[in-house]
């Protein structure tokens, strides 16, 4: 019993520490964002290989999880004759919730795992303690650009990944189940909600973007130096992640469609 | 206890210094001077924390106790700024050569010149060509770090540390791992460039031979102590049996050869064990 009370204090005594050593460390990489400002071509770089990077993932991932709404959603809708309803059906899910829930999942998993191991190896081969030692900061240099590019990218995923899917529902919905297209669209039209729907999808996505780009940079600079370390750490990166948009996307939704 | 004031002509003085890592006292009040000009050696065993040391000098740790002063200023009480601009003024060598691995040769001796400098791309070009040069790979410029072997990755990473023409050099383990040839290339180059620039070189180093021909002063540290100092020829004739055991990489003496264990006939017979 002793025991058990002393692990549990140990664990959160490091589970704070470590808490405390990530929020330093974003307020420093928050700090160190205005000197990425005069340099476009850092950021520049780093929205290709987080963002252009992750282009094909997200598409065909759309693609797919619209063609699945389409197909799922017509059966479903039409056991109440309400079919014309596909297309705000899977707009809706996708605008609010899938859009920026597994786009944010796919990117931890694609951009997000890439930036911890590619810091995390950069820390292990002595080059971030190299450019401190150069007198350059290697928060500043490396860190803050690729976060600020995590930033912008997530919600731009997320739009794609949401217009991918309400194209593929729609080619499920009227292309294979005879669905009016006409129907598809303007149901969509008339029905979701700028405001409501697609601003709260933008939120979400740049939350998630936010702090996945956190969590991935930060496990990498705090990772073991070592090839185990940094496997771990990209391991955690993918796990903490995923905790973290879906404890956060249940929080947001509370709070944005909890008194409807 | 010598509180005396560092030689006139020392560049780095230690003084008092303590450091832990955990439990283990890393370095246990120790008190060193680097000449200006000269190349002093840090040697000992692995893991005694001779790379440690050359962190606290370059500023990336703190001591518990102790100072660091380099050029006057006392290292760890510098602010950010004025320990970023001493370091402007200190290349160090790391022992993987630290190379941006996204970045070709060309681009990484460029990059502190492009980081603290406004120079032109034209200058730039000719700075990095001299300092290349100088390292006798300026037909390597455009090939990535992967594409180049330990020696030549650890020349190139001495060109980018002497980009910013500095006044000192830290050299981390420069030998390991190195084939007789490069390693020979090496302390040729450390030696060359300490003369003809008028540098200030630290050594860390356990490779006796190649530091001990271009060394000017070698401190032995083991224990986090100061265990021996002087110049090579004066520690090859040393009195002190370790000393003696270092130098000549004898596998038994004052070092034991085994690690602590009980009687090994009683250990063999005492089955039933796992461990």
């Amino acid at each position: 019993m002793i025991r058990f009370l002393q692990n549990l204090g140990k664990q959160t005594r490091i589970g704070f520490n470590k808490l405390g050593r990530g929020t330093f460390f974003l307020l420093q990489t928050l700090s160190g964002t205005l000197s990425v400002l005069p340099r476009p071509r850092l950021l520049l770089n780093q929205l290709y290989s987080v963002g252009v990077l992750s282009f094909l993932i997200i598409t065909i991932s759309g693609l797919f999880v619209g063609m699945v709404l389409g197909l799922q959603g017509y059966y479903t809708l039409s056991d109440f004759g309400a079919e014309e309803s596909l297309g705000v059906m899977v707009a809706a899910s996708l605008v609010r919730e899938l859009g920026p829930v597994v786009s944010a999942l796919l990117f931890a998993g694609r951009a997000g795992s890439a930036l911890t191991a590619e810091i995390g190896l950069m820390k292990a081969t002595e080059q971030l303690s190299g450019m401190e030692m150069m007198a350059v900061d290697p928060i500043k240099r490396i860190i803050s650009p690729r976060f600020l590019a995590g930033l912008l990218s997530m919600p731009l995923l997320a739009a794609l990944f949401s217009a991918v899917g309400v194209i593929g529902g729609q080619l499920v919905g009227s292309g294979l189940l005879g669905l009016d297209e006409g129907a598809y669209w303007s149901q969509m039209q008339a029905k979701i909600d700028f405001r409501d729907d697609i601003v709260n999808g933008v939120i979400k996505s740049v939350v998630f973007g936010f702090i996945t780009s956190w969590i991935a940079l930060f496990e990498g600079y705090d990772a073991v130096p070592t090839s185990e370390g940094v496997s771990r750490a990209t391991t955690r990166t993918v796990v903490n992640s995923a905790f973290s948009i879906l404890g956060l996307d249940f929080i947001l939704t509370a709070l944005m469609f909890g008194d409807h | 206890m010598d509180n005396s004031a560092p030689p006139l002509n020392s560049l780095v003085s230690v003084r008092h210094l303590s450091f832990s890592r955990g439990d283990k006292k890393i370095f246990d009040d120790i008190s060193l001077d680097f000449e200006r000009g000269k190349i002093t050696a840090i040697m000992g065993p692995s893991g005694t924390g001779k790379t440690t040391l050359l962190k606290l000098i370059g500023g990336q740790l703190f001591p518990e106790h102790g100072s660091v002063t380099v050029d006057g200023q006392n290292v760890h009480l510098l602010r950010r700024s004025e320990l970023y601009n001493l370091r402007k003024r200190i290349g160090m060598l790391f022992q993987s050569g630290a190379l941006l691995t996204d970045m070709s040769v060309f681009d990484n001796v460029a990059f502190p010149l492009r980081e603290h400098t406004r120079l032109s791309e034209s200058m730039i070009r000719t700075l990095v060509l001299m300092k290349l040069q100088a390292v006798g790979l300026r037909g390597a410029r455009q090939l990535m770090p992967n594409e180049l072997s330990g020696g030549m990755a650890r020349r190139i990473a001495l060109a980018r540390a002497i980009a910013l023409d500095p006044m000192m050099i830290l050299y981390d383990e420069p030998f390991t791992g190195q084939d007789p040839i490069s390693m020979g290339a090496l302390a040729h180059l450390i030696k060359a460039l300490n003369n003809t620039l008028g540098l200030t070189s630290i050594i860390v180093s356990h490779d006796v031979h190649e530091t001990s021909l271009i060394a000017d002063h070698i401190y032995v540290i083991s224990d986090g102590r100061v265990v021996g100092q002087g110049t090579p020829a004066a520690m090859q004739h040393s009195t002190s049996a370790w000393i003696q055991q270092f130098m000549t990489g004898a596998a038994d003496g004052p070092v034991h050869f085994h690690y602590p264990a009980k009687d090994y006939i009683d250990d063999l017979l005492s089955s039933g064990k796992r461990y």
